[in-house]
């Protein structure tokens, strides 16, 4: 019998296999960052062991940076500690790393795909959850934690059980003005999120084939939001066309090399999956959150739920409570909940494509009075792009913030953000209680959605927005 | 770390489902650069309640926390294991964990147990009407129980042999030195490496 995507890829690195043991994994690459790593570098010095591989370890300083004064010092000195902890780890240890200022510094897992080190039938980790972006690429990529970094650090390998399969197969054609953010939530909210617990999920279908690489990237990222263990999508030539001339990828006879193995990473015709999930691309429409977890989402058209509405006494249960933190009311339509913060950026929606969206949608329009929306591009190269594109005016002009690169507001580690009651629409990845500050409260959304929200300052998408007559740069 | 093989203490129901990383410790408390020192950032939003289950005097001195199903999803900050280790809880269990944290536990020697929904139940309602109540959780036989109730729990085979011995990964996987040199040996030349090979 063939075999799938994920088990061709798994297959390749096991390194040994052995009865009643999970299989040890290599690792090809490996993303670090200041929050998660420095007591796996103690742990090194305790034992004293060197890194094995430097030459696969990549480090940059993104969860716990500021996104303005990025010339000045750290002003909070216990940041400032963990950031010139991960320097002189990586100075200590030979690994290169992308600091505050440097193009290349910024989220994590914006700066492998844009070096072009993500690549097909790779496998990927970093101390971070959200690691599942790279398997847009076909590679299995996944979050550790702190002791699993350390084990990578020392070993290169890691000690995996072998999950499951998972294909979910979107049909179709994604409607007008719907985007990977809101097929990604409706999925969430159909699975639950514990729905893809023990799996790798397979990407796959006619919508999914159709999107560029950051539109999929914004979908394995959220991968992690209903519980699966990685999401990956079969390299194709959209994958090849976005990776031919990253500075990291192969070159001349090995790139010719390399496509023809990446081809070969599809999953076969006679290859079964553990579970299948279907979804028809013309039934999704613009989605966001209403509650504190990733699946209490309904289409933007919808009325805030009723504890009433759901099945189980665990769900009634999560709904009254969600519902209590919101603030918000049973019946109310979500098109009239006011929002304080607009936040651009993240791992999800963080990348060039999705900074056009916003600003094709910005241009010409204004942010609504007592609302603010900070942009925060997701690397510095990003940024560079943004403002040579001129979408930097377009924010600007219309009264949004425009900032430095980091995860910023996506988890309220550095300055940004939001006040005790404060609510947010955000096209980060977790609307989890006080995720973005002390009392803050979070409505997931597209870039689509971010940018008619911060005009209207109620949850609203670009269809809702009176016309405008503008010259839109290139590019948007 | 330190082999286990049974646990005796008391238990706290925590009455809640999908209690992620993120409400287990903020990210505002993950600044600290050590392994230690994280009780302070523990359940912090809730524990200003004076409702909230650990600040009941009955609750003084749990070792044990029986929590709703799809504990520890989200983030993989092993920041929320140390920190349940830092406030003096050895078990948790759940009907379902966050993949990452049921890893980051049996790394970290915190006891991830997965039972059925009926068990959590059980256990709650036993806690509830005791608190005093001894809980034990044999690992050796993959029990837990508590007055009345005697229950399995699961828990993958490999976690629990070095949970029972007290094995710390990095020297197992480095006595299968020669697999690693063996496997590098075979990698595709042309994936792709950070900096310049070494000379």
């Amino acid at each position: 019998m063939g075999r799938t995507l994920s088990e061709k890829v798994w297959d390749a690195h096991v390194v040994r296999r052995a009865d009643g043991e999970p299989d040890l994994l290599y690792i090809d690459l490996h993303l670090v960052h200041e929050v998660t790593s420095p007591q796996a570098f103690d742990g090194l010095r305790l034992a004293n062991r060197p890194v094995r591989r430097p030459d696969l370890t990549i480090a940059t300083e993104d969860h716990n940076v500021p996104t303005f004064d990025v010339d000045k010092p750290i002003a909070d000195p216990v940041s400032r500690t963990q950031v010139d902890t991960l320097r002189k780890n990586a100075k200590e240890f030979g690994i290169r790393i992308h600091t505050l200022g440097d193009p290349d510094q910024g989220v994590v897992h914006v700066i492998g795909p844009q070096l072009g080190l993500t690549q097909p039938g790779m496998t990927v980790v970093c101390g971070d959850s959200h690691t599942s972006t790279h398997g847009a690429f076909g590679a299995i990529a996944f979050g550790i934690g702190t002791s699993e970094v350390e084990h990578v650090l020392a070993t290169q390998t890691l000690m995996q059980a072998r999950p499951k399969t998972m294909a979910v197969t979107v049909d179709g054609v994604l409607p007008d003005g719907v985007s990977a953010k809101d097929l990604v939530l409706a999925l969430i909210a159909q699975v639950g999120t514990g729905g893809g617990q023990g799996y790798i999920v397979e990407y796959r279908g006619e919508a999914i084939r159709a999107l560029s690489m950051e539109a999929r990237m914004t979908i394995c990222n959220m991968s992690i939001e209903w519980g699966a263990k990685a999401g990956m999508i079969a390299p194709d030539e959209t994958t090849f066309e976005y990776l031919k001339d990253k500075p990291h990828a192969p070159q001349g006879a090995d790139w010719e090399a390399a496509v023809e193995y990446w081809k070969s990473l599809a999953t076969d015709a006679d290859a079964a999956f553990d579970r299948e999930v279907v979804i028809r691309a013309e039934d999704i429409a613009p989605f966001v959150t209403w509650g504190t977890n990733p699946g209490q989402g309904l289409p933007l058209s919808a009325n805030v739920p009723s504890p009433d509405d759901f099945e189980t006494e665990t769900d009634k249960v999560a709904a009254e409570r969600a519902l209590e933190y919101m603030g918000l009311t049973a019946g109310t339509p979500l098109r009239e909940i006011k929002v304080d913060t607009v936040f651009l950026g993240s791992c999800t929606n963080g990348r060039i494509e999705d900074l056009r969206a916003a600003a094709g949608v910005l241009a010409g329009r204004k942010v609504a009075e007592g609302t603010r929306m900070l942009v925060v591009p997701g690397s510095g190269r990003v940024r560079l792009q943004a403002e040579a594109e001129g979408l930097d005016a377009i924010f600007k002009d219309a009264g949004a913030e425009w900032r430095g690169a980091g995860c910023s507001m996506c988890l309220g580690m550095n300055p940004d953000t939001l006040a005790p009651g404060e609510r947010s629409a955000s096209t980060s990845n977790r609307n989890f209680e006080g995720r973005q500050g002390k009392g803050g409260r979070t409505h997931l959304v597209s870039p689509l959605v971010a940018a008619a929200t911060a005009v209207t300052g109620t949850l609203a998408a670009p269809a809702d927005l009176e016309p405008v007559d503008v010259v839109v740069p290139e590019n948007v | 770390m330190d082999a286990f093989t049974q646990h005796i203490g008391t238990a706290a129901p925590l009455r809640r489902s999908n209690v992620d990383t993120d409400q287990i410790i903020p990210a505002v408390y993950l600044k600290r650069v050590t392994r230690t020192g994280f009780e302070d950032g523990l359940f912090a939003a809730w524990r200003n309640d004076p409702e909230f289950v650990l600040n009941q005097p009955e609750y003084d001195g749990v070792s044990v926390l029986v929590a709703g199903p799809d504990f520890g999803t989200g983030s993989s900050r092993e920041h929320a294991v140390w920190a349940l280790l830092d406030y003096g809880f050895r078990v948790v269990v759940s009907a379902r964990f966050g993949d990452i944290f049921r890893g980051n536990s049996g790394k970290a020697g915190l006891l991830a147990a997965l039972v059925t929904e009926e068990v959590v139940e059980q256990l709650w309602a036993t806690v509830e009407q005791d608190p005093g109540t001894k809980v034990t959780v044999d690992l050796e036989a993959k029990t837990i129980s508590a007055g009345e109730l005697s229950a399995p729990f699961e828990i993958d085979d490999y976690t629990r042999y070095r949970l029972l011995n007290g094995l710390d990964d990095v020297g197992i996987t480095l006595s299968h030195e020669a697999d690693i040199s063996a496997y590098e040996a075979t990698r595709l030349a042309f994936k792709p490496a950070t900096l310049p090979a070494k000379a």
